[in-house]
C-alpha cells in the first residue's frame, strides 16, 4: 500500500532552522501568535505615545508630524500585523484539528504565507529607521500618500502588498483544507463555528484582498515609477484609491470579526456547558455577514459626494448587516440562558464581549445614517465607534482564545490569577479609554489632530482617555507576566484542559503529536467528542486501522521566497535616490524569488511516512500514561 | 494516504488524473478559489481603466486615435487558438498520450510567445508616438491593465516551459497530472481576460 521506498528520508532541523522551516500547522500557528503579539506590543506602545501627547490641550510631547507616523503606524500595525496574524496563528492551531485532519492542504504554501506576513510587517517597521515611517493614516488616502516627501508610504505600499500575499495564500489554503480535509462524518453542518468562521473569513480574504493588492500596487507605481492614475493635474482621480481601498476595507473589518465571533462561539457552549444555540442560524448568519460584508463599502465615503441615491442604497445595506449580527447576540445570549456557568477567564471575556460589542454595533447604525454621518464623520465619534467594535469584539477574542486555546498549543496553562486581574483592568481600562471619545466626537473633536485649544470642554474626556490606556498597558504587562510564568512551570497539563471540551481538539493527547491523530476519528455529530462522553465513551470512534502516516517535509524555499520579495521592495525604494543600488537590489531579490519557484517546481518532494509501528508505540505510550 | 487508485483499461492511467489523489484534488479546488481571487484583482484594473478612459490625454493620443486594431486583432487570434491548442493538450494528457500532449503544449507555448512578441511590439509603438505610462492617467491605467495581462502570460510561458521540461522523459501520472491541468486552467483564465481587454479596452476605446 504505502510505497514507502519510493520516498526521500524525512528532512529535519533542529532549533532556529526548524522554525525557519517548518510546515507543521501547529508550529506555524505559534509563529503567527508570537509575531502577532510582538507586532501588538508595537501598536500598543505607538497608542500609548499618542494618548501621553493628546493627555492635555497644546501639549508638545510629539510633533505633529511624529503624531501622524504614529497614528498610521498604530492603525496599519495592528489591523495588519497584530489582529490578522494572530487570528491566523489561531486557525492554524486549531482548525486542522476540529475537523480531524493530520495536516492543512498546503503545508508549504501555509509556510510561504506566514514568511510572507513577517517579511512584510518588518518591511513596513523599517520605515522607522530610514527617515520616516508612513503619516497618510491607515487609510493612505491620495493625494495626501502621494506627496512625494511622504517617503514612509513607499514602506507602506510595498510592505503591505507583500503581507498581503501571505494572507491570500493564508485564505485560499484554509478554504481547500476545510473543504477537503475533514474527517469522514464531519459533514459542513457539523462543523465547529471556529472552522465556519474560518471558512468564511478566508473566502472574504480571497476576494477582498485583491482590490488592496491592486490599490497598492498602483500606489507604488505612482509614488516610485512616475504613474499618474491619481494626479488630477494629468487626468487622475484620487477618488479610485478611496473606493479600492473600501472595497478591501470593510470586508476586513468582517474578516477580523468573525473568527472573533467563533471564538466565542466555541467558548461560550463549553463553559455554559450546552450546546450552542441555533447552530444553523448561526452559520447562515456568518454567510450573510460575509456577503453583505461587500456591499456596503460605501458607508466609509457618505462626505465624498457620490450622490443621494449612491448614499441611500449604501446606508440601507449598511444597515441590514445588523440584523443577522443581532441574530447572533441573541443566540450567544440563549446559549448562557439556563447553562451551568463557569467564570474563568475566557469565558468572562465572552461574556463581557456582548454588551461591549453591542455598543459598537448600536454606534454603526448610527453611523450608516448617511445624513447624521455628515455630522459624525472624521470625529473621534468614528474612532469609539471602531474601537468598541475591534477591541471589544476582535481583541477580547483574541484574548478569550489565548486563554482557552493555551493549554492546547503549549501544554501549559495560563495563570487565572493573574489572568483575572489582566481581565478587569482591560475590561475598565478599555470603557474608560472609549465611552469618553464618543462624546467628545458629538461635541465636535475631530479625529486625527494632533492637539487642541483649551476651554472647548475637550481635556476631561481627554485626560480619562488617557488614564484608561495606561489600564490596558499594565494589563498587557500582566499578560506577558502570565505567558512567561506558564512556560517556566513545570506543570503539563491533561488533554482536554478544561474538563468539558466539546470539539475534537480536546480529543488529542498532550503534547499533540506532528501527525495529530494517530487514526482518524470518526465523526457523529456537532460537538462529536462531547457526544461520545455523554454515551459513556472516553475516546471518540475512529474511522481506519492504525497505518503508516504520510508526512510534508521542512522547507527552506518559503523563506527565501518571501526574502526575495522584501529585497526587490526595498530595492523598489531606494532606485529614486540611487538607480544603480535599487535595480541591482530589485533584480537579485525577484531573481530570488523566481528561481526559488522554479525550485519548488523542480524538485520533486513527496514527502515522508512515519512507520505504523512508531504510531503504534506513541499510542501505546499514551495510554500507559493514563487517562488518554 | 496513498490511495488505491482506479485505472482506466484503455488508457492505463485513472480517468481524470488531475483529481486521482487528494493532493491533485486540493490543488484543482484550490486552483480555483486563486483564479476567484485573480478575477477580483482584473476587476478591480478593469474599473480603474474605464474611469481614466482618455482621460489626460490630448486629442491624438486618445484611445480611438492610437489604437492598432488589426495587430491587436492578430493578438487576439494568437491568444484564443493557443487556448484551443491546451485544450488538445489536455485531452492528450487524460488519453495518455504524453508525445501528442507535448506537442500541443509546443504549439500552447510558440502561439503565446507571439502574442507576447506582438504585445511587446505595439507597447513599443505606442510610446514611440508618445502615449507613455507616465504620460496622462489614461496611460497609466491602460499600461497597467494591459500590461498585467502580459506579465500573466509571461509567467504562464515560463511555467509551462518549466513543467515540459521537467516531465519530458517522464510518462502521465498522478502527480505531473496536476500540474499540467492547472497550468491549462491558469492559461485559459489569462485568454478569458483577454477577451474583456479585447471587448473593454480597445471595442470601446475605439467607439468612445
Ligand atoms: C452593525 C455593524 C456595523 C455598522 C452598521 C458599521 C458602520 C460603520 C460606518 C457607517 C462607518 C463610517 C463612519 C465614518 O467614517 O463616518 C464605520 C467605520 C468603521 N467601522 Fe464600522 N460598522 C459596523 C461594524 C463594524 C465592525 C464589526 C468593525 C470591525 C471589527 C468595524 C470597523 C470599523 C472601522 C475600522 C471603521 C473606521 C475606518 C476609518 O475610517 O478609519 N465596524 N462603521
Ligand atoms: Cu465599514
Amino acid at each position: 500500500m504505502a510505497q514507502t521506498t519510493a520516498l526521500q528520508q524525512s528532512r529535519k532541523y533542529n532549533g532556529l532552522m526548524d522554525w525557519i522551516t517548518t510546515v507543521d500547522h501547529k508550529k506555524i500557528g505559534i509563529l503567527y501568535l508570537f509575531s502577532g503579539i510582538f507586532f501588538l506590543l508595537l501598536g500598543g506602545i505607538e497608542a500609548l505615545l499618542i494618548r501621553w501627547q493628546l493627555v492635555r490641550p497644546m501639549n508638545d510631547f510629539v510633533s505633529g508630524e511624529t503624531f501622524n507616523q504614529l497614528i498610521t503606524m498604530h492603525g496599519t500595525t495592528m489591523i495588519f500585523l497584530a489582529a490578522m496574524p494572530m487570528l491566523f496563528g489561531f486557525m492554524n492551531a486549531v482548525v486542522p484539528l476540529q475537523i480531524g485532519a493530520r495536516d492543512v492542504a498546503f503545508p508549504f504554501i501555509n509556510s510561504l504565507g506566514f514568511w510572507l506576513f513577517f517579511f512584510g510587517g518588518v518591511m513596513l517597521n523599517l520605515s522607522w529607521f530610514f527617515g520616516a515611517a508612513p503619516n497618510a493614516g491607515w487609510t493612505a488616502y491620495a493625494p495626501l500618500s502621494t506627496q512625494p516627501e511622504a517617503t514612509g508610504v513607499d514602506f507602506y505600499a510595498l510592505g503591505l502588498q507583500i503581507s498581503g500575499f501571505g494572507s491570500l495564500m493564508a485564505g485560499i489554503n484554509f478554504l481547500v483544507t476545510i473543504l477537503n480535509m475533514r474527517a469522514p462524518g464531519m459533514k459542513l453542518m457539523r462543523m465547529p463555528l471556529f472552522t465556519w468562521t474560518t471558512f468564511v473569513a478566508s473566502a472574504l480574504i480571497v476576494f477582498a484582498f485583491p482590490p488592496l493588492t491592486v490599490g497598492l500596487f498602483m500606489l507604488m507605481f505612482e509614488r516610485l515609477f512616475g504613474a499618474v492614475y491619481f494626479d488630477p493635474a494629468m487626468g487622475g482621480n484620487v477618488i479610485i484609491w478611496e473606493h479600492l481601498f473600501w472595497i478591501f476595507g470593510h470586508p476586513e473589518v468582517y474578516i477580523l470579526i468573525l473568527p472573533a465571533f467563533g471564538i466565542f462561539s466555541e467558548i461560550i457552549p463549553t463553559f455554559a456547558r450546552k450546546r450552542l444555540f441555533g447552530y444553523t442560524t448561526m452559520v447562515f448568519a456568518t454567510m450573510l455577514i460575509g456577503f453583505l460584508g461587500f456591499m456596503v463599502w460605501v458607508h466609509h465615503m457618505f462626505t465624498v459626494g457620490l450622490g443621494p441615491v449612491a448614499n441611500s442604497i449604501f446606508a440601507v445595506a449598511t444597515m441590514a448587516i445588523a440584523v443577522p449580527t443581532g441574530v447572533k447576540i441573541f443566540n450567544w445570549l440563549f446559549t448562557l440562558w439556563g447553562g451551568q456557568i463557569k467564570f474563568n477567564v475566557a469565558m468572562l471575556y465572552s461574556v463581557a464581549f456582548i454588551p461591549s460589542f453591542l455598543v459598537g454595533g448600536m454606534t454603526g447604525v448610527m453611523l450608516s445614517v448617511a445624513p447624521a454621518d455628515y455630522q459624525y464623520h472624521d470625529s473621534y465619534f468614528v474612532v469609539a465607534h471602531f474601537h468598541y467594535v475591534i477591541v471589544g469584539g476582535v481583541v477580547y477574542g483574541l484574548f478569550a482564545g489565548l486563554y482557552y486555546w493555551f493549554p492546547l498549543m503549549f501544554g501549559k496553562a495560563l495563570s487565572e490569577k493573574l489572568g483575572y486581574w489582566q481581565f478587569w483592568l482591560f475590561f475598565i481600562g478599555f470603557h474608560l479609554t472609549f465611552f469618553p471619545q464618543h462624546f467628545l466626537g458629538l461635541f465636535g473633536m475631530p479625529r486625527r489632530v494632533f492637539t487642541y485649544l483649551p476651554n472647548q470642554g475637550f481635556e476631561t474626556m481627554n485626560l480619562l482617555s488617557t488614564i484608561g490606556a495606561f489600564f490596558m498597558g499594565v494589563s498587557t504587562i500582566i499578560l506577558l507576566v502570565a505567558v512567561v510564568k506558564a512556560f517556566m512551570s513545570k506543570h503539563v497539563v491533561k488533554p482536554d484542559h478544561w474538563g468539558d471540551g466539546r470539539t475534537l481538539e480536546w480529543t488529542l493527547p498532550v503534547p499533540t503529536p506532528e501527525y495529530n491523530f494517530a487514526q482518524t476519528p470518526l465523526v457523529k455529530g456537532l460537538d462529536t467528542f462531547w457526544l461520545e462522553k455523554m454515551a459513556g465513551n472516553k475516546r471518540v470512534s475512529v474511522a481506519e486501522p492504525v497505518s503508516d502516516i504520510h508526512m510534508p517535509n521542512n522547507s527552506l524555499i518559503p523563506f527565501f521566497m518571501s526574502l526575495g520579495l522584501f529585497i526587490a521592495g526595498l530595492g523598489a525604494i531606494f532606485q529614486k535616490d540611487n538607480m544603480v543600488i535599487g535595480w541591482s537590489l530589485i533584480a537579485f531579490g525577484l531573481l530570488m524569488t523566481f528561481v526559488s519557484m522554479f525550485l519548488r517546481s523542480w524538485i520533486d518532494d513527496h514527502g515522508y511516512y512515519i512507520p505504523k509501528s512508531q504510531v503504534e508505540a506513541d499510542l501505546k505510550a499514551i495510554r500507559e500514561k493514563g487517562e488518554q | 494516504m496513498a490511495h488505491a487508485v482506479e485505472k482506466h483499461p484503455v488508457t492505463g492511467i485513472p480517468v481524470n488524473p488531475e483529481k486521482a489523489t487528494l493532493e491533485g484534488k486540493n490543488k484543482y479546488v484550490a486552483f480555483w478559489f486563486f483564479l476567484g481571487g485573480e478575477t477580483v484583482l482584473f476587476a478591480s484594473l478593469f474599473g480603474t481603466y474605464v474611469g481614466l478612459l482618455n482621460s489626460g490625454a490630448p486629442e491624438e493620443l486618445r484611445s480611438y486615435n492610437i489604437f492598432e486594431m488589426g495587430l491587436v486583432f492578430l493578438m487576439t487570434m494568437l491568444l484564443l487558438t493557443s487556448s484551443l491548442t491546451s485544450v488538445l493538450a489536455m485531452m492528450n494528457m487524460k488519453a495518455n498520450n504524453p508525445a501528442r500532449m507535448k506537442f500541443w503544449l509546443i504549439v500552447t507555448l510558440v502561439l503565446g510567445a507571439g502574442f507576447l512578441a506582438a504585445e511587446i511590439y505595439e507597447f513599443i509603438h505606442y510610446y514611440h508616438i508618445g502615449h507613455t505610462f507616465t504620460s496622462s492617467a489614461f496611460g497609466s491605467a491602460f499600461y497597467t491593465l494591459v500590461g498585467f495581462h502580459g506579465a500573466h502570460v509571461t509567467f504562464g510561458l515560463l511555467w509551462i516551459t518549466t513543467l515540459l521540461i521537467r516531465n519530458w522523459n517522464r510518462p502521465i501520472d498522478v502527480h505531473n497530472a496536476p500540474k499540467f491541468y492547472v497550468s491549462s486552467l491558469y492559461w485559459h483564465f489569462i485568454d478569458v481576460v483577454w477577451v474583456f481587454i479585447f471587448s473593454i479596452v480597445y471595442l470601446l476605446g475605439m467607439v468612445s
